[in-house]
């Protein structure tokens, strides 16, 4: 007979209980690995941007413009590579509850920069042609059952007037952190109704996107280009994708805060609840624990035995959760494609629900583990029968 | 036998517990000796110490002041750890609610102080069986003690106790909680621990019947001992 024979055998002893455990654990994991799962959503621009890519915009803030004859500056300057420019464009489709990205690009400088989205190149050589034409993410396409040649109508809200679009493409990620519900343009298109409805918008660009021919070079080159627009009308403020991403975060801070302290909090009241079945349980078996001391079994297994007991049934309940998060994940997902375009469970979040169980059968079981270790054998002999 | 040192000695043991602010003195000043091969009875009134008395003998409660000698050991001098690895070489114990473990098998039982020696378990099985069968339960060893009645509960207690071969048996009102036929059956096969196999054997009990296959009565009576040696055996 083996020790977790027995543990096991201990575990299922009081089955409701057992199973009314296992079964809180199994959600307060999966609403864990959820909200992790959008935690980790919240930052999965800042893995997704590329350590070669430069972001230019107005030093001032990123809602006003840098003029287009900064293109041609910045290609001269050492080390980079590729230059392309948009605008955020803010339409609405619809109405406001159908959000997704909308902006205008110079499509055929943007496509180099970002390799990773991929369009079938039929439908590349008909957008780069067509001027009036759009393509749009697989998922977004997916979601409003948008077909090649449909036209797509904004409201504009920086942009007075409704904007028609062709749809031309439809592109899909490379990897799976591409997030696959944008909506682009041609800049051209913008740019041309603003020369006719307001021509001191036009030519303007809302930020300069620079690939550069080394990573390691990145950082200079940002330094070379806003040195070169210092003291002119519109200074720029150059920085790496990943820290322009991060400064869009930082402004959603509080909410990604506000969830860190949820999840903990869940996992800090699974482990009262385990604390509660485990501290049950080994009052019950005081008796027994000190049948055991008496046969001169010592502290050490009576605290294997209390420790085991709770990580069975702590392990199991989180396997289980840990199970049902991929395909609520899922389903979430699906769900909430407005708020989260990418929506997938991290390997970090799978370790952090080990991890968050791990610690909540070892607190759970250590006041039980103790007072059964310290009670005197006599006394708790006393206790049976 | 007549020159053999007995197996254990006890000089001016005293015990008391607290009880809130209240000295309660349980023992007083005992000392006997138990010889080896000697089945003893302990009597007395429901509070008189008996199980006290029994508890420190086999080194599970501490005594206040005295000496504790089993098997040439000093009992009260080990530490904590030290007891406990003694008691599982040294005692087999027997209670009156059988206590053995409600999930486990009786061999797995019977198994249990096995778990704590060295031994492989090729021999531990031949040993709980061994065990098994003298206690005359072979045929029982995959029930559950909730399978099983009363005094075949109380024989696997019994199995579990010898298992290890232990220098004293200690056994605390262990037909206390038996009908009177089940409780022949766990007396007689007592006696025949200590007649067949030269156990040693220190019971706690209230019955007159199981007092009288003891070799030795022993009263404890508010915290002291009177000896009542018993001729006819
Ligand atoms: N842990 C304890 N704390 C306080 N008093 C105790 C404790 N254990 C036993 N006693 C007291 O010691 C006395 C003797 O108890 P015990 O040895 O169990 O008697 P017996 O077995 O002869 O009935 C009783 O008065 C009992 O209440
Ligand atoms: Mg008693």
């Amino acid at each position: 007979m083996h020790i977790l024979k027995l543990i096991f055998k201990n575990a299922f002893r009081h089955k409701l209980r057992t199973f009314l455990t296992i079964l809180g654990v199994a959600i307060a994991i999966l609403a864990f690995g959820l909200l992790r799962t959008v935690i980790s959503t919240w930052y999965l621009g800042v893995e997704a941007s590329s350590a070669s890519r430069l972001v230019t915009r107005n030093a001032i803030s990123l809602v006003f413009p840098l003029p287009l004859s900064y293109k041609e500056k910045i290609r001269q300057v050492e080390g980079v590579k590729e230059v392309s420019y948009g605008s955020w464009f803010g339409g609405i489709y619809i109405d406001e509850k159908h959000f997704f990205a909308n902006y205008a690009v110079e499509p055929e400088t943007y496509l180099k920069i970002y390799p990773e989205i991929i369009i079938p190149p039929d439908q590349k050589s008909v957008f780069f042609r067509d001027r009036k034409s759009a393509v749009a993410g697989r998922k977004l396409a997916e979601r409003y059952g948008w077909k090649i040649g449909d036209i797509i109508t904004l409201k504009g809200t920086i942009y007075s007037g409704n904007w028609d679009f062709v749809l031309r493409g439809i592109y899909r990620g490379r990897d799976e952190n591409v997030d696959e519900t944008a909506f682009v343009f041609h800049w051209e298109y913008l740019n041309e109704s603003l020369k006719k409805t307001s021509p001191l918008r036009a030519d303007q660009v809302g930020w300069y996107m620079i690939e550069v021919t080394n990573p390691n070079i990145a950082a200079e080159a940002a330094v070379k280009i806003d040195r070169m627009f210092k003291n002119s009308l519109a200074e720029t403020l150059t920085e790496t994708e990943k820290a322009f991403t991060l400064g869009f975060i930082s402004m959603t801070e509080a909410i990604v805060i506000a969830i860190q302290l949820v999840s903990f909090l869940i996992i800090f009241i699974i482990m009262a609840v385990v604390a509660n079945t485990m501290s049950m349980t080994a009052r019950e078996r005081i008796g027994e624990y000190a049948i055991f001391k008496t046969l001169g079994f010592g502290g050490f297994h009576i605290t294997g035995l209390i420790f085991g007991e709770s990580l069975v049934i702590t392990m199991v309940g989180a396997a289980l959760g840990i199970f049902l998060t991929f395909p609520a994940a899922k389903i979430f997902g699906k769900e909430l494609s407005t708020y989260f375009p990418v929506f997938i469970v991290e390997p970090e979040t799978i370790y952090m629900d080990i991890g968050a169980a791990l610690v909540v059968a070892c607190v759970a079981a250590l006041f039980p583990a103790w007072r059964a270790v310290n009670i005197r054998i006599a006394d708790g002999l006393r206790r049976i029968g | 036998m007549g020159n053999r040192p007995p197996i254990v000695v006890i000089r001016n043991l005293c015990k008391s517990y607290f009880r809130g602010n209240q000295v309660i003195q349980v023992l007083n000043d005992i000392s006997l000796d138990i010889d080896d091969g000697e089945f003893l009875a302990l009597m007395g009134p429901s509070g008189s110490g008996k199980t006290t008395l029994l508890n420190l003998i086999a080194g599970i409660d501490k005594v206040d002041s005295g000496i504790i000698q089993v098997g040439g050991v000093d009992i009260t001098s080990l530490s904590e750890t030290e007891l406990a690895q003694w008691r599982a070489m040294n005692v087999g114990f027997i209670f009156q609610f059988y206590n053995l473990i409600p999930v486990l098998t009786a061999f797995e039982n019977v198994e249990l102080p096995l778990l704590l020696t060295g031994l492989s378990k090729k021999e531990r099985r031949t040993h709980v069986e061994t065990a098994l069968s003298v206690v005359n339960l072979s045929d029982r060893m995959d029930h559950y003690p909730g399978q099983l009645s009363g005094g075949q509960q109380q024989r696997v207690a019994i199995a579990r106790a010898i298992v290890t071969d232990p220098t004293i048996l200690v056994a605390d009102e262990p037909t206390g909680d038996l009908d009177r036929v089940s409780a022949n059956d766990v007396l007689e096969l007592m006696e025949r621990l200590v007649h067949e196999l030269g156990k040693t054997i220190i019971m706690v009990t209230h019955d007159p019947r199981a007092a009288k296959m003891a070799h030795v009565i022993k009263h404890l009576d508010k915290g002291v001992l009177n000896a009542h040696p018993q001729t006819d055996f």
